[in-house]
């Protein structure tokens, strides 16, 4: 099929169906090229300046967080965010969406997400050593979200296993609203020399541009765009955009890439990974970073297609490949390292100094642009908002306080709801263990991985709840970050700084676009507040299935350091006769949003209580200090089913039980008050302990040998064998799985 | 004795089997590339867990055509101590150094935990330090790992004490006879699916794996009497 004249896509507006509006194209004809573009060029406009490249809607709101501390060696912008860790090493993490793919393709939509994101890590120079996910679904009741569940769940096992880095936690929760338009965010965290950092540069005139890894095919083409709009059931067309994963390719890229990041920096200028709108976003950025231009000879691109057009080359998203610049006359020696383990790297073009974006295909000139419209250029569009009424009502609504009569059958039934259940069934599916450095894995608080060569260890989480930003944008934003820090505390790890999938519906609806605002606004407020800046991240928008959109869902990826093995807290009770404190802020009616609201009333509604960050952070901070005192033995954070729940959960597989006296309602016990955690401390530390809490702790009783709960509330009494808790716990979900509704 | 950790396309484990030798144990350990035509130089030889190949055609199958396989062969013919787990165990039934075949789980799923097994045999270079009978856990983390032989094969591997370790509590793929490891008739040559490198230190929370290497570093030379 013969391409569109340059006249003839002025006419037809093929450029409409790609995501570029008019306005756009005809400013690109207009002010920036003076000249109509032809079907090439006004394709890679329109990758380019989709969101997912350009982040033309979210970064006005983007540039609310905090990027910057004493410690952030590199922020957004590249690959993945930089951390100082001490010791001349540095902490490398990003997280990203696949969230349409994986709707269409669950299996490879999730296994290329993972894919997409370790090669954003060791296209740093870093190594991955742990990988996390955030997965919302559909409420566990219809095939169909079942089949998403099972799909998505072996796809992020079957990449990562056989990349060999352990998935050490994650969450996974389920929502009516997430049905049409499940998100899966994954998250990778690698470790590096500070010495072997790389950018994503071209830069020196006749310095060549090396193509290496998996071959070229019609795979993915505009998946950059396909991630910047919304379904319908009326587009079933959509199949296309999906890429294919193959991580025994990655595997073997992975360890290439390393060796040449690691022992042979002064052959490389600059390296990045072909991911979202593939070769045409990784040379244009690599170029335009360092203020050059590029000619690239597409002939020479490795296809395992044939026929295939200058426009699919460059817009392919085939995966496992990467984009080098080397210095002139190292070629061969890169080509050769690749070689070595059997991959192939073909030089297809080099730097220049005009500042161009010069392609050749077949004798042709395909695209000659310069290099910043595509970058910079952009045309950034101002949104509108408007609070959405259902605030506004919240606002005049009393606050609603669940009725509980039996605490023991109310905990018993929390235990089971799906987002509270044991994920067990899921996550023994991945390979949590290998590279041997797994502290604290999944089902803990944070996963926590030991630095070899070091007293140290890293925490990490995945944490997002959309009820809140549906409920309150601004306070579901802070509570997203106080609730990360919380788990990373929890684990007996300082929070160093965090990282974020911006889960939204379509931006041009002025509600949603408030609430990406406000919730933005929230999260940066909490950065500020614990000193966790954002280092990198991900915007997911056009959420949507049939024009109903997701609750907006911030995944905030929080990375702890603990300076010390000695001092990492397991969330399970170790010893009989420890004490049993409540630590953190006092309980309140905190019922909005909770999962006893959804229980009981089958939605979720309210307004929410202010959060006191300053008072948060304090108090969490005081914890930490009594944790690296060595006066804690184990900590669980309090968040969905509130105390009662996080009492029975830091029970489970430890063979122990407690007797414990709250000073709380039955309702009241289910309370989701943000930042509150149960720790036990040895007898012998409990004065210095209450001491170093101050007024932020209060005593609840004793673990002891005989495995039962046993509760004392100010309106009732109950006790529960810990296994009968424990067997609904674990089962409720490998239940819902099995049945056939 | 200098112990060998051949890394094939696709090993994963390989980090963790050189992590226990060298860094918890102090041995003399190298990595080892598939492709090295000479291991004369070493006393023993690993194959480490993962996907070697992708896993493509068959766990295994392609690993066992490598330029390294015919010098692993000479070693465990010679008697030198062959250890193979995880990927590293199905490497070696394609290889035919050991009987039988590895399969997919029961399950059909991947499954990582921590499983109970007895320890059935002491009498070679990898178990001596063992209790017979023992119960130790260790973790697994494998997709194909339920073991299969037929009737003949299985019999002779029960009536030579050829099976190492057994699953002790419920058994997680489906292995014919709960077999979770086995040995040559000699002894020399051992594939298991758990990973005792995974338990050599107590910060990890599990140690019960670390005698397979200390036995093998104490008194690597033990073999089992010819039948």
């Amino acid at each position: 099929m013969a391409e569109m004249t340059p006249e003839e896509i002025k006419t037809k507006k093929p450029y409409l169906e790609w995501g570029l509006t008019q306005k756009e194209y005809d400013h690109i004809c207009n002010e920036l090229l003076h000249r109509l573009p032809n079907y090439t060029e006004t394709g890679l406009f329109s990758v380019m300046w989709s969101e997912h490249c350009s982040y033309k809607k979210s970064k006005p709101v983007l540039r609310l967080f905090p990027t910057k501390n004493e410690r952030v060696l590199q922020g957004p912008g590249e690959g993945a965010g930089i951390v100082d860790i001490g010791d001349g090493l540095a902490v490398v993490f990003k997280a990203e969406s696949h969230n349409h793919p994986s709707a269409v393709e669950p299996y490879e939509g999730a296994a290329t997400g993972v894919g997409g994101i370790l090669r954003d890590i060791f296209s740093m120079g870093a190594r991955p050593v742990a990988s996390l996910d955030s997965l919302h679904f559909g409420e566990l009741t219809d095939a169909r979200t079942k089949y998403l569940v099972n799909g998505v769940v072996a796809g992020i096992g079957g990449y990562g296993n056989c990349m060999g880095i352990p998935t050490v936690g994650g969450e996974m929760t389920f929502d009516e609203c997430y049905r049409g338009n499940c998100l899966v965010n994954a998250m990778s965290v690698g470790l590096m020399e500070q010495k072997d950092m790389q950018k994503g540069r071209a830069a020196g005139v006749g310095n060549a541009v090396i193509y290496v890894g998996a071959k070229t095919g019609r795979d993915g083409i505009h998946g950059a765009t396909f991630a910047s709009s919304d379904f319908s059931d009326e587009k079933e067309t959509q199949r296309s955009a999906v890429q294919v994963g193959n991580p025994f390719m990655e595997k073997l890229l992975m360890e290439a890439c390393l060796k040449l990041t690691h022992d042979h920096k002064d052959w490389l200028v600059g390296i990045q990974d072909m991911g979202a709108a593939g070769i045409a976003s990784s040379s244009c950025e690599m170029a335009s970073k360092a203020d050059s231009g590029l000619v690239l000879e597409l002939d020479r691109v490795p296809q395992r297609e044939s026929e295939m057009s200058a426009y699919e080359i460059m817009l392919s998203e085939s995966q496992e490949r990467m984009l080098l610049c080397v210095h002139k006359g190292y070629e061969e020696k890169v080509i050769e390292l690749f070689k070595d383990f059997d991959l192939e790297a073909v030089v297809i073009g080099r730097v220049t100094d005009d500042g161009q974006y010069l392609l050749k295909h077949h004798g042709q000139v395909v695209c000659d642009i310069p290099v910043k419209t595509l970058t910079d250029d952009v045309l950034e569009e101002p949104s509108q908002e408007k609070v959405p009424k259902r605030l506004l009502e919240a606002k005049e609504m009393s606050q609603w306080i669940p009725t509980v009569t039996d605490p023991k059958q109310t905990l018993l039934e929390l235990l089971q709801r799906p987002t509270i259940a044991s994920k067990e069934m899921f996550t023994q599916t991945y390979d949590s263990q290998v590279r041997t450095s797994t502290v604290l894995g999944p089902g803990s608080d944070a996963g926590v991985i030991r630095v070899r060569k070091t007293n140290k260890a890293l925490a990490m989480t995945t944490d997002g709840n959309g009820r809140f930003i549906y409920l309150d944008p601004k306070i579901g934003g802070q509570m997203a970050v106080a609730e990360a820090c919380a788990n990373v505390i929890s684990t007996g790890a300082l929070p160093l700084a965090m990282t974020d999938c911006l889960n939204y519906g379509d931006p041009n609806d002025p509600e949603i676009y408030y609430e990406l605002h406000h919730s933005v606004a929230g999260m940066a407020q909490a950065c500020e507040i614990f000193d966790t800046p954002v280092i990198s991240g991900n915007v997911s928008l056009y959420n949507e299935t049939n024009g109903e959109a997701i609750y907006g869902t911030p995944m905030v990826g929080m990375v702890g350091l603990v300076e010390d093995v000695e001092h990492i807290i397991p969330s399970t009770v170790k010893n009989a006769g420890d004490a049993l404190y409540l630590v953190g802020t006092k309980t309140k009616a905190d019922f909005s949003g909770s999962e006893i609201q959804k229980m009981q009333t089958g939605k979720i509604f309210g307004a929410l209580n202010e959060l006191d960050l300053s008072n948060l952070n304090k108090v969490m901070k005081q914890l930490l200090t009594a944790m690296k005192n060595g006066l804690v033995t184990s900590s669980h954070d309090a968040s969905e089913g509130g105390l009662g729940v996080c009492l029975a959960e830091t029970l489970f597989n430890s063979e122990l039980g407690a007797k414990v006296t709250l000073n709380l309602s039955s309702s009241e016990f289910f309370s989701e008050t943000p930042g509150r955690f149960i720790v036990s401390v040895p007898q012998n530390k409990r004065t210095e302990f209450e001491k170093t809490l101050g007024t932020a702790q209060s005593f609840l009783g004793e673990v002891n040998s005989v495995p039962e709960l046993v509760v004392t509330l100010t309106d009732a009494e109950f006790e529960v064998e810990v296994s009968e808790a424990q067997k609904l716990w674990e089962e409720a979900i490998p239940c819902l799985m099995k049945s056939k509704d | 004795m200098k112990i060998a950790v051949v890394v094939f396309p696709g090993s994963n484990c390989d980090i963790d089997l050189y992590e226990a030798l060298h860094t918890v144990l102090d041995a003399d350990v190298e990595y080892v590339s598939h492709k090295c035509e000479d291991m004369s130089d070493f006393d023993a030889v690993m194959l480490p867990g993962g996907f070697s190949y992708g896993d493509h055609l068959r766990c295994g199958a392609i690993a066992r055509f490598s330029k390294v396989m015919p010098e692993i062969i000479k070693m465990a013919k010679a008697g030198k101590p062959v250890f193979g787990t995880c990927n590293g165990f199905q490497i070696l039934t394609e290889a035919g150094l050991l009987p039988g075949a590895l399969k997919q789980n029961n399950s059909l799923k991947f499954v990582c935990k921590t499983v109970p097994l007895r320890v059935e045999n002491t009498k070679t270079p990898f178990t001596h330090q063992y209790q017979q009978g023992e119960v130790i856990k260790l973790p697994i983390a494998h997709a194909d790992g339920s073991y299969f032989a037929d009737e003949a094969t299985l019999s002779k591997l029960e009536a030579n004490g050829q099976v190492v370790f057994r699953y002790a509590g419920e058994n997680p793929n489906g292995s014919l006879h709960d077999i979770a490891g086995i040995c040559n008739k000699k002894g020399n040559v051992l594939g298991m699916m758990p990973h005792p490198e995974r338990a050599v230190e107590a910060l990890l929370g599990n140690e019960d794996g670390l005698r397979v290497f200390k036995s093998l570093l104490e008194n690597g030379t033990v073999k089992m009497e010819e039948s």
